[in-house]
């Protein structure tokens, strides 16, 4: 029997990383990688709640499945801004973008 | 121990190390291929955790999707990513100590939590057997997500939700005619 700390901790361990990964990495999709690790993280940790807390219901494979639709949602509209800033300014260094920055 | 047990730690070692592979990897194609390995590793945990649509649904939307999609813009950009020579930018030491301190606080936090340690008790559905219990709960999230009383609400919202982000997606990457 596997008890629910394992997952918390797996989950809060692939959450540091990702967090890692965004506040370091220099490439604009090695950053959106580092998002999608969180967005697992947290994945991890609705199903290990709804399997071991709330099994009776549904609600928490439900959450997950929203969570699946945003995180789609978020890589589409994000790998399109890295495409177009790419074509712009010729580089997806995200210290090299700054035209927002006066 | 038992084989659970032993199924769990070597995939979420191998979840930790290909996410670390991840955020560290200079080449970013590399970097994808290990975010395949950490969705898949995931899919298999949502397997332990008997949310078996779930990791089919991990498996198509993630690595059929997201995991491609990531890989067509690393080639797209490819001139660029192929010789980042440096991985990190000049933050990545308070990252470091972020990421840790981010790690502790959730594992000490957690762990004064009463159910922390708690066991999952078996999964049952009222009248269901044992045999058919997987079935009932994909149909269970099925009717749930176009109930009103359920979730039907969060559900249109995000399919209009995706339904923006697929024309803003194109609207952005779109090249205007010279």
């Amino acid at each position: 029997m596997i008890p629910l700390s394992w997952y918390l901790i797996l989950a809060a361990g692939l959450f540091s990383v990702g967090l890692y990964g965004v506040l370091s990495r220099k490439n604009a999709v090695g950053i959106l990688m580092g998002i999608e690790l969180m967005l697992n993280a947290a994945n991890i940790n609705l199903v290990a709640f709804w399997r071991y807390v709330d099994s009776d219901s549904i609600a928490g494979q439900a959450f997950a499945i929203i969570v699946f639709a945003v995180a789609a949602a978020e890589v589409a509209v994000g790998l399109a801004l890295v495409i177009s800033v790419y074509r712009l300014r010729k580089t997806v260094a995200a210290d090299e973008i700054d035209m927002l920055k006066w | 121990m038992t084989a659970l047990q032993v199924i769990f730690l070597a995939t979420a070692a191998m979840i930790l190390f290909s996410a670390w592979m991840v955020v560290t990897r200079r080449n970013l194609v590399h970097a994808a291929l290990y975010l395949v390995l950490t969705l898949f590793g995931v899919a298999v945990l949502f397997v332990l955790l008997e949310a078996t649509f779930l990791a089919v649904v991990q498996v198509l939307i993630y690595i059929g999707a997201i995991a491609i999609l990531m890989i067509f813009a690393i080639m797209l950009t490819r001139r660029v990513a192929s010789d980042d020579t440096v991985v990190a930018n000049h933050n990545a030491g308070w990252a470091a100590m972020l990421a840790v301190l981010v790690f502790s606080s959730l594992v000490i936090i957690m762990g004064a939590w009463s159910q922390f340690t708690t066991f999952a008790s078996p999964l049952t559905r009222p009248g269901v057997p044992s045999n058919e219990l997987g079935q009932e709960i994909v149909a269970e999230l099925g009717q749930s997500l176009v109930d009103p009383d359920a979730y039907v609400i969060p559900f249109e919202v995000a399919s209009v939700l995706l339904l923006a982000a697929l024309i803003g997606a194109i609207v952005v990457a779109w090249q205007k005619d010279k």
